[in-house]
């Protein structure tokens, strides 16, 4: 079976810096495949070397079957890029930068419409506007359009959603499984770890490595450690004390709770909670509410992450 | 492909009135007003007298000097000393001392001595004034049919400026000056404000070839160029009655060489910036020793031997020089070919350095 994206290995570094060490991955056609991870992990090293911008220091991949080295010229035409920042020309109006985009992949709007449509439908009614007055949202969906203008065979979407309202964001991850059903393999990087169960692959990237691919499902499923929410008036210092607690692997402050991570995994939820209470009480926390969790994809890459360093 | 490239340059620098005015009124500014500014005619020199005859003759002479538009009178000064004190308070930038014997000499003898003192705190000034007082004199002593002692005996024809109007001469090279400076900048800040804006990535990751990704941008500021020469040979036919001596074919022939290898000096800059101010500061001070260093300002033969090597690698110092030459003496391709020749090495060398220099990948 043939990918429509396969990386082996990749490396690059800037001066000392190892921005990507050694980073592997499979994308299928009609696949979502996700990179999720903090900023300055290596996610846009990654989307910049697979779209021929900038060459690796080693390793090798392919798209499309196409060596990115070797094949660059080749690439470019079969593959759309979404660059974080957004980056159409903010002087020229909706239609005009669609037009150009277009126009330098030797195709048209209506060429390519039923691929588009959808998106385009709703930036039609500011087509005269111009890209740089249009609201963050509108933004991004020119900004898709333009990627997707010349119908690429693989799309490259560096933190689409970033500083996106909410309700834009749905839109935007609706309009993405809509694009797979046509076929199109899409990798996309986000910050959000919310944003990880939309994928159907994931890859949690750190420090230029990845910690684990599999599908969000699996990577939750796997997570096989007890997990504990904690609750207190003095949050900072009970932050603290956890962590001195023998039992406990890791604890991460998550929103208004603490969630703990428990080295044994034999152990249940009950009995988990029962130590954790006599410790804490013994360190003088009377107030503590202490419940079982579900483990998400946040914990689990925090968990990967504790297990790496 | 080139095409779209070119008409996507042109709707960007349309919408901005701040580069479409400044190609417009810098033109017609420069060419307005500096022929007045940047000429090395001295006027109004300011005179003091010391005048000790007080006859008919030199009350003549002083009338005769008064006429003319050099020279202002400060005042007259009853001795030497007083007059000097003029120069020393800054009142008078020359002296002219007649002795009591004027008339008598010159009406006797048909000779006479008269001093002159000159403040050379500004040399050209008083060298001017000096010459310009000589030359008064010596016309004023002929009509007695006598002669002033000329130290200076200076035969000068003026063959391509006979009036020795400054404003003309000054015409080509300002010509040269704006076109360098207005191709200069604005290539210089195109492919950095790309950098900048994020937009080149997405040039980057189209299939475009770089050489018409390069043209793309040089072709638009050739018309620009082209547009600014019109304006200034027009402004300056209106204002100075002065057209090209020569064949305005081969002057636009010739600048479209220049305007193409000076802008895609400017996009070099741009390449190897990352930042505007960089790309600016850049291209100001390259631009700066291009117009030092070119003959413009002063002539290259007096600069010391390095800095006549340096001119001799500069392109202003070959388009100013031909620019001059067919503005002014109406010269023919043939006599131009020596200062063609290393212009259009230039060119190519610069162009190709441009292609090369843009790079689709780090």
């Amino acid at each position: 079976m043939m990918f429509r994206v396969e990386v082996d290995n990749i490396k690059k570094n800037y001066g000392a810096t190892e921005a990507l060490r050694g980073v592997s991955m499979r994308v299928s056609e009609g696949e979502i495949f996700g990179v999720i991870g903090p900023d300055g992990a290596g996610k846009t090293s990654l989307f910049r070397i697979l779209t021929t911008l900038i060459l690796p220091d080693g390793g090798s991949a392919k798209v499309m079957g196409k060596d990115i080295v070797a094949d660059y010229k080749q690439i470019r035409p079969i593959v759309g890029y979404m660059p974080g920042r957004f980056s159409l020309y903010q002087d020229l109006s909706v239609e005009e930068n669609i037009d150009f985009f277009a126009t330098l992949f030797g195709t048209t709007l209506q060429e390519n419409y039923s691929l588009v449509e959808e998106i385009y439908s709703q930036i039609e009614p500011f087509r005269k506007r111009k890209a740089g007055a249009l609201s963050g949202g509108m933004k991004q969906k020119l900004a898709l359009c333009c990627a997707l203008i010349h119908r690429p065979q693989v799309l490259f979407l560096d933190e689409p959603t970033t500083g996106v309202d909410p309700v834009s964001r749905k839109e935007f991850w609706y309009m993405l499984r809509r694009l797979k059903e046509q076929g199109l393999a899409i990798i996309v990087s986000t910050p959000y770890m919310d944003e990880a169960t939309l994928c159907d692959r994931i890859a949690l990237i750190r420090g230029g490595k990845f910690l684990k691919t599999e599908t969000p499902q699996q990577i939750i499923a796997d997570f096989d450690h007890p997990l504990f929410a904690v609750k207190a008036s003095s949050m900072s210092p009970l932050l603290r004390q956890i962590r001195q607690i023998p039992q406990v692997l890791s604890c991460f402050a998550f929103g208004d709770t603490h969630h703990i991570v428990l080295k044994d995994k034999g152990i249940d939820s009950l009995q988990g909670k029962e130590l954790l209470s006599t410790e804490l009480e013994r360190r003088g926390f009377t107030d503590v509410h202490i419940n079982d969790i579900a483990p998400n994809i946040e914990d689990c890459y925090m968990y990967l992450e504790t297990l790496n360093s | 492909m080139i095409k779209y490239l070119i008409e996507k340059e042109f709707k960007q620098l349309w919408r901005n009135k701040f580069i479409i005015s400044l190609i417009i009124i810098l033109p017609c500014l420069v060419m307005l007003v500096f022929p007045w500014t940047t000429t090395m005619e001295i006027k109004n020199l300011n005179i003091t007298v010391v005048d000790y005859d007080r006859s008919p003759v030199s009350a003549q002479l002083l009338n005769k000097l008064s006429s003319t538009e050099y020279f202002n009178f400060t005042g007259l000064a009853s001795n030497y000393s007083e007059a000097l004190q003029h120069i020393e308070s800054g009142r008078s930038d020359i002296v002219l001392e007649i002795p009591a014997s004027f008339e008598t000499d010159l009406t006797n003898s048909r000779s006479s001595s008269i001093m002159i003192a000159a403040n050379a705190v500004n040399e050209t000034k008083a060298n001017l004034g000096t010459s310009y007082l000589t030359a008064i004199l010596a016309d004023f002593a002929s009509q007695f049919g006598g002669e002033v002692p000329v130290n200076i005996s200076v035969e000068s024809s003026y063959r391509f400026n006979s009036t020795m109007d400054y404003k003309i001469p000054m015409i080509p090279s300002l010509i040269v000056l704006i076109i360098t400076l207005i191709v200069g900048f604005l290539p210089s800040m195109n492919i950095v404000i790309e950098k900048e804006n994020g937009t080149i990535e997405q040039i980057n990751v189209t299939p475009v070839p770089k050489y018409s990704f390069i043209l793309g941008k040089l072709i638009p500021y050739w018309i620009i160029g082209v547009v600014v020469l019109t304006l200034s040979l027009v402004v300056s036919y209106l204002m100075y009655s002065l057209p090209p001596q020569g064949s305005l074919i081969l002057l636009y022939g010739i600048s479209i060489f220049y305007i193409l290898g000076i802008s895609a000096l400017g996009l070099i800059i741009s390449n190897y910036s990352t930042i505007m101010q960089q790309a600016m500061f850049t291209i100001f001070f390259v631009i700066i020793i291009f117009i030092l260093m070119s003959g413009i300002l002063t002539p290259i033969s007096s600069m010391p031997q390095w800095a006549q090597s340096i001119a001799s690698v500069n392109p202003l110092t070959y388009f100013s020089e031909i620019m001059r030459m067919i503005y002014l003496k109406g010269s023919s391709f043939p006599d131009l070919i020596p200062y063609i020749k290393p212009l259009f090495v230039f060119f190519v060398f610069i162009i190709t350095w441009a292609i090369l220099s843009y790079k689709k990948r780090g």
